[in-house]
């Protein structure tokens, strides 16, 4: 039951928007940057290019795409209108508010911080007061969320939460706290050096903060997908899933564990002790765990539809899979990047191995192939998936969207393997322009060439996935039905408390935070003469 | 069941979840910050406390070391977004009557004939911080330094703000503009020099960068020298000097020259 149609729209057609925007930005960042470019010969615009891409992918599409499938579930998976319509919409326009204002500064070179801030460097405070405005509107979604659920379990007493919904709002709650560690930072530390009441700032609490939020972001923007994974796909190919509590201990473990494993961003930090180092890598190894949970969970789900087609023996049911069906190849081409791009995670979350490649171009690889790769394929899976419903409109240009989806994948293998090899190799990230005439880095100019050429890949998937949603727009009318999501094999019909709320885990998630984060907080911020003056972006 | 019923011991998925998750905890804490620093043979503990507070990160002071004596005077001075902020008529009034003396090697339009640097037009920051290094030994010269030494503060940001009020003119004795050269475009990226404008104006400006078109090769030529040598010493965390010592001599020609040759109205303009 879809009644908020245009609500859902509108946040998904901002989102692509957007999205079609930045990865237009990061196709050309790309091309500067290789040896095919010629080089601007002003880094500063490349930097204002990278703060808008990394601003927009980051902050802007992910939360956009997770509040409108958020909403799709609450009506469809609840089965029960909306509750927080126009606040919902005010979130909405907080984020329209917050983008234009933080995406003004960026254009006029007033705020190249990049989308992580690097204090000391400020720019202008128009921008980050534009991201807490995005976050806010985020916010906002969390509570109806949660104010939705409450809804549904009055009117449900002792009921199994659908999946979808519990593993939705157990979401949206590691978001609302994730987000408190740059909220913190933003508010206390670097909105009053942008705003001119301070001149000085610590930058090894800021980075403390930040990590808090960077590490566990992540799975915030994997929620849907793996949302879609459980919820959707077993659905979308004949299947069902294979286990129904499995699934919601993988969420639970994301809640739990995501969260207090962020320091492994500041393993090169000074500021932080060797110790807390160790338990946030030691926990980060603990985050696979909902993963390889997922993978055979999926597996397993993906093999009983095989096998309802007919498929049979031990690997012979692969070939009885709906290999047609966008779905299935969406869901192939995912795991297949989250395969390579976990690997290379296990690398970073090492405390000795990950100085091998800490700071080069193996870190934008990594990320790019998890969340660019592994994420993203999945958000458009979604769209497909719930276009017809939300549109009333059939999407008729399959082979389209499989030729979309393949480019994609073909694209952000090109695009990212070349990356960690320089990066291995030593090629640092966050540089403008690299001499490949020097003869000590002239060998890298091939890969750096064909990743670059991935990106032009990319973009024209991208640009393909956006005209098939628009002509999906014009296209005959059709009745979808009601919206449905999969069923389990055992479909629960009661639920053990723990699994179908939140409340211990959300406790453990805080409890965890305040062990691995409060001492290192506390002596930064108690710390005297730690700040160093903020070097303002663009001023004299 | 209600939420009363999760929070208790008698509920197996709060025993296991909170037990697992506190025995994990234990066991990463003692691993961390017992096992592991008394596993790395070349570091001394005096005992598990020690140990603990090493790996938590407790800030210590290091007793037996103490800062290296500077054999030279460093650059001292502080600019606050204050400090020359919107000068008044009368300051810059001064500032001209003051600039008298300065006529005679900068030029009284503030455009040298004498290979000094122009003036006219120069950010006032950078001529507040030559100043202020001139008056404290930071940077020294035979003729800068007798002037700068009895200057007041009050004076020096007089000064400063009546050669950044001066227009931009073109060099006295122009010369035909010259290509960019790789050094100014691309810096060398492989030896850490960034491009010139990244800092000197014409793409972007950090605060104590004076820009540098129009400027005498000769002293241009002679500063990047003086930096790459060590002889001039009041760059701050060796910024121009780590870049000035990358510098083949023949860079630091052709960078001198190309800045010798441009017109002075290309730089990015003050706020």
């Amino acid at each position: 039951m879809l009644v908020n149609r245009k609500l859902i729209l509108a946040h998904f057609w901002l989102a692509f928007a957007v999205f079609g925007l930045a990865l237009t930005l990061g196709a050309w960042q790309m091309f500067i940057r290789s040896p095919i470019g010629t080089w601007l010969s002003n880094p500063e615009l490349y930097y204002r290019s990278l703060t808008a891409h990394g601003t927009v992918m980051g902050y802007v599409f992910p939360t956009l795409v997770a509040m409108s499938f958020g909403y799709a579930i609450s009506e469809s998976a609840l089965e029960q209108r909306l509750v927080g319509v126009r606040w919902a919409w005010a979130g909405f326009w907080l984020i329209v508010a917050g983008s234009i204002m933080a995406v003004i500064p960026i254009a006029l070179g007033r705020a190249s911080v990049l989308y992580t801030f690097y204090p000391p460097l400020i720019g202008n405070v128009f921008y980050y007061l534009g991201v807490v405005l995005v976050v806010v509107g985020s916010w906002i979604w969390v509570a109806l969320m949660s104010v939705n659920l409450r809804v549904w379990r009055k009117a449900h007493p002792g009921a199994p939460v659908p999946l979808a919904m519990f593993a939705n709002v157990a979401g949206s709650y590691l978001w609302a706290w994730t987000a408190v560690g740059a909220a913190l930072e933003l508010l206390l530390q670097i909105i009053p050096v942008a705003a001119g009441l301070k001149a000085t700032i610590d930058a090894g609490l800021a980075r403390v903060f930040f990590s808090w939020t960077l590490h566990a972001i992540v799975y915030f923007w994997l929620m849907p997908t793996y949302i879609a994974y459980y919820t959707i796909v077993p659905r979308a190919i004949g299947g069902r899933v294979y286990s129904d509590s499995m699934a919601r201990i993988s969420f639970i473990l994301f809640l739990v564990v995501a969260m207090p494993i962020g320091m492994h961003h500041t393993f090169a930090d000074p500021q932080v002790g060797a110790g807390f180092k160790f338990i946030h890598s030691a926990f980060t190894a603990l985050v696979a765990l909902p993963t390889l949970l997922t993978v055979f969970t999926i597996c397993a789900s993906v093999e009983i539809a095989a096998r309802l087609r007919g498929g049979c023996g031990m690997f012979g049911w692969i070939r009885a899979l709906p290999w047609d069906n966008p779905m299935m190849l969406a869901l192939a081409f995912s795991f297949v990047m989250l395969g390579f791009g976990g690997a290379g995670g296990l690398i970073n979350m090492s405390y000795q191995l990950d100085a091998s490649i800490h700071n080069t171009q193996w870190i934008t690889g990594h990320f790019h192939l998890i969340f660019g790769g592994a994420i993203v394929i999945m958000y458009f899976a979604i769209a497909y998936d719930l276009w017809p419903h939300l549109t009333g409109r059939e999407l008729i240009d399959v082979r389209l969207i499989r030729t979309q989806l393949w480019l994609w994948f073909v694209g952000m293998i090109v695009t990212t393997f070349p990356w960690h090899w320089v990066g291995i190799l030593g090629m640092p990230r966050r540089m403008a322009y690299f001499d490949f005439g020097d003869p000590a880095i002239a060998p890298q100019a091939l890969s750096v060439t064909l990743s670059a050429i991935g990106g032009f890949i990319l973009l024209a998937s991208g640009i393909m996935f956006i005209v098939i949603l628009a002509r999906g727009m014009r296209a005959p009318q059709v009745d979808a039905g009601p919206y449905r999501f999969a069923l389990a094999v055992h479909q629960p019909a009661t639920v053990p408390v723990a699994l179908n709320t939140h409340a211990l885990w959300v406790a453990l998630m805080i409890a965890l935070t305040l062990t691995n984060y409060g001492y290192p907080i506390l002596t930064l911020a108690l710390s005297e003469g730690t700040s160093v003056p903020a070097v303002y972006v663009g001023a004299q | 069941m209600s939420t009363r019923d999760l929070f208790t011991f008698r509920n197996r998925h709060f025993t296991v979840g909170v037990g697992v998750i506190a025995g994990m905890l234990i066991v990463t804490i003692v691993a961390g910050f017992i096992v592991l620093p008394f596993a790395q043979p070349w570091v001394q503990f005096a005992n598990v406390w020690d140990a603990i507070c090493s790996a938590a990160g407790v800030p210590q002071r290091a007793a037996t070391v103490t800062a290296p004596e500077q054999t030279r005077r460093l650059s001292e001075v502080v600019l606050t977004s204050r400090t020359l902020s919107r000068p008044s008529q009368e300051a810059i009034g001064r500032g001209a009557t003051l600039a008298q003396r300065c006529a005679i090697c900068h030029g009284p339009t503030g455009i040298s004939r004498a290979d000094s640097p122009n003036l006219a037009g120069q950010y006032a920051a950078v001529i507040y911080k030559e100043l202020h290094d001139f008056r404290s030994g930071a940077r020294t010269n035979a003729v800068m330094s007798p002037f700068a030494v009895n200057l007041t503060d009050q004076e020096i940001a007089d000064i400063s703000n009546y050669y950044a009020y001066l227009p931009r003119l073109p060099a006295y004795h122009p010369t035909p503009q010259l290509p960019k050269p790789n050094i100014v475009i691309y810096g060398a990226p492989m030896r850490g020099i960034a491009p010139c404008g990244a800092c000197h104006g014409s793409l972007d400006n950090k605060t104590g960068s004076p820009w540098l078109e129009g400027q005498s090769e000769v002293y241009l030529k002679a500063q990047l020298q003086a930096f790459a040598a060590g002889e001039r010493r009041n760059d701050i965390s060796q910024q121009m000097r780590n870049i000035a010592r990358a510098m083949t001599p023949q860079e630091i020609e052709q960078a001198a020259a190309y800045y010798a040759s441009q017109p002075p109205d290309v730089v990015k303009a003050v706020d």
